[in-house]
């Protein structure tokens, strides 16, 4: 293809093809997909946990500006090693186990949250050829997947015994249904847009012309709503209702201790960064740098920068964005955060959808305006 | 070889939590246990090739419908305490019928299963051949079920919204 020929000289494709062809070469296809599974998993993994250190001293630091403080500064250089210290700190902690509790469904509760939260993590596209599963219903998946994580919450506020735990699993599972909706909703408008659910074509459609332009206003609605209700999904910044600590303590995972409370925090985490890379890969273009159509030098210099650069670039200015909103805005009420869904985001997303279906039929999209490939 | 292994796999799954679904004396691990058979069952889906049966089948059943079981459950009367045991005479009648169950899904299965020789796989089968297929009107286009299907689940929303309705 005639839009790849730029030199990117600092892309992994290259490696990746060459350990392939390096156990190809020497293995049968059986062994060869075996070692290639194994190391895609362990590489996920590693990513996994490298992010969730990473976020969590980024959201100490970047709270303690909002606040005016410093922030972790005394575990190593800037506090680095602070988070590496609290991971160990968790792992050495002693796993309580609550009296008359549903012991099974106690201990089962918070893998579902790390699996689901893990399996949509393995189908975001990091770079060029740093994409595990290239599904053709992407986007459906990514929905769909996240959407078991809500039972791990339930299951962790019933099996606690405890009547606080219980009222936080209710408010979390509330939540967490009504807003998916929303989120599901502004996904679809992209996919009319894009005319695809496969996030690699998604992506290659974008070159030019990132989602976000083309749809102009529809597609703006559509991102600020994604912003809005995949924040609500994380039960994070102003939507943190399970989490109160005069009523509620601290919501359905109250009674949970060490690396079964790690998990949770884990996911919570995580799952800001996959909206996060959500909504960079549907709306931002994804991995593919800033480009504009006939500036040849221009792009050339953008492609010297390697796309998962880029990637994690605009993954983080969502990441801030998301941080910025937490400590800026006051706390909602449960029924506010119900009302301002059904009432107003949902309504809204719906007549979204009709004018980005008009705005697709009738040409009136950046690229069929300005003739951009 | 590896697809077999890892069907076996899924098949012992899916068999052993049914099973553990029934036996279950709490009603709440009936329903976690449930919802292992249906991710299973998505698995299958999955070494099939079926995509987006997949994904709905996750997003319908263990995302949705579980999730409403947990709620409901929670709602009920002391949901955690054991179910007691019922008498022998209904024992023996739920024995009966379901074992005529099995014998007939059995014989079913066993007639149509010589007729299929090799089960396609649908590695290409496109979102957008489902769309037409789902909302177009001509032959092996299912729009007017589709239809139907939809006023079905208003009716039960609108039921539902009547019954919740404060008076």
């Amino acid at each position: 293809m005639m839009l790849l020929n730029y030199s990117q000289p600092l892309e992994l494709t290259k490696l990746i093809k060459w350990f392939d062809n390096l156990l190809r070469a020497s293995l049968p296809e059986f062994w060869t997909l075996l070692i290639e599974f194994v190391v895609v998993a362990l590489a996920l993994l590693a990513v996994y946990v490298v992010v969730a250190l990473l976020l969590i001293y980024a959201e100490r630091k970047i709270t303690a500006f909002f606040q005016a403080r410093i922030g972790p500064n005394r575990a190593g250089k800037w506090g680095l090693l602070q988070s590496p210290a609290d991971m160990i700190k968790i792992l050495l902690k002693e796993i309580i186990k609550i009296s008359r509790s549903d012991r099974f469904l106690f201990f089962a509760a918070p893998f579902f949250m790390i699996v689901a939260s893990f399996a949509t993590f393995a189908a975001i596209p990091f770079g060029q050829s740093l994409h595990a599963i290239d599904f053709n219903i992407g986007v459906l998946y990514v929905i769909a997947i996240s959407s078991l994580g809500i039972i791990g919450v339930f299951l962790a506020g019933w099996s606690s015994n405890n009547k606080y735990s219980m009222i936080g699993a209710m408010r979390s599972g509330a939540q967490f249904v009504s807003y998916e909706l929303s989120a599901g909703f502004a996904l679809m408008t992209i996919v009319v847009l894009s005319g695809t659910m496969q996030f690699s074509e998604m992506i290659e459609g974008q070159r030019y012309c990132w989602n976000i332009f083309n749809g102009h206003i529809s597609s703006l609605i559509a991102f600020v709503i994604y912003l809005i209700s995949g924040h609500a999904e994380t039960n994070r910044g102003p939507f943190d209702l399970p989490e109160a600590e005069s009523e509620l303590t601290a919501g359905y995972h109250t009674e949970y201790s060490g690396i079964m409370f790690g998990y949770y925090y884990l996911a919570e985490y995580l799952n800001m960064f996959v909206i996060a890379s959500i909504a960079t890969t549907v709306f931002l273009g994804g991995y593919l740098p800033f480009e504009i159509q006939g500036w040849d030098g221009f792009n050339q210099i953008m492609n010297y920068i390697p796309s998962y650069v880029w990637f994690f670039g605009k993954t983080f200015v969502l990441i801030f964005l998301s941080l910025w909103v937490r400590w800026s805005f006051p706390r909602l009420r449960i029924d506010q955060l119900l009302n301002l869904e059904w009432k107003y985001l949902l309504p809204i997303n719906l007549l979204n959808i009709v004018l980005m279906v008009l705005l697709v039929l009738t040409g009136l999209t950046l690229k069929d305006l300005f003739g951009i490939l | 070889m590896a697809e077999k292994i890892i069907f076996y796999i899924l098949g012992a799954i899916i068999a052993i939590f049914s099973i553990m679904a029934v036996t279950s004396k709490q009603i709440i691990r009936s329903a976690t246990y449930l919802l292992f058979v249906l991710i299973a069952t998505a698995g299958l889906y999955l070494l099939l090739g079926y995509n987006y049966l997949f994904a709905v089948q996750i997003a319908v059943y263990a995302g949705g419908v579980m999730v409403l079981f947990i709620f409901a459950i929670s709602f009920t009367n002391r949901p955690g305490e054991k179910v007691h045991g019922e008498v022998p005479v209904r024992k023996l009648i739920a024995g009966t019928t379901a074992a005529a169950g099995v014998v007939f899904c059995g014989y079913i299965i066993y007639r149509n299963i010589r007729k299929v020789t090799v089960l396609v796989q649908q590695y290409n089968l496109s979102p957008q051949k489902l769309g037409e297929t789902l909302m177009g009107t001509e032959k092996y286009q299912y729009l007017l079920p589709f239809e139907l299907i939809s006023i079905l689940l208003l009716a039960c929303i609108v039921g539902a919204v009547m019954i919740a309705r404060k008076r």
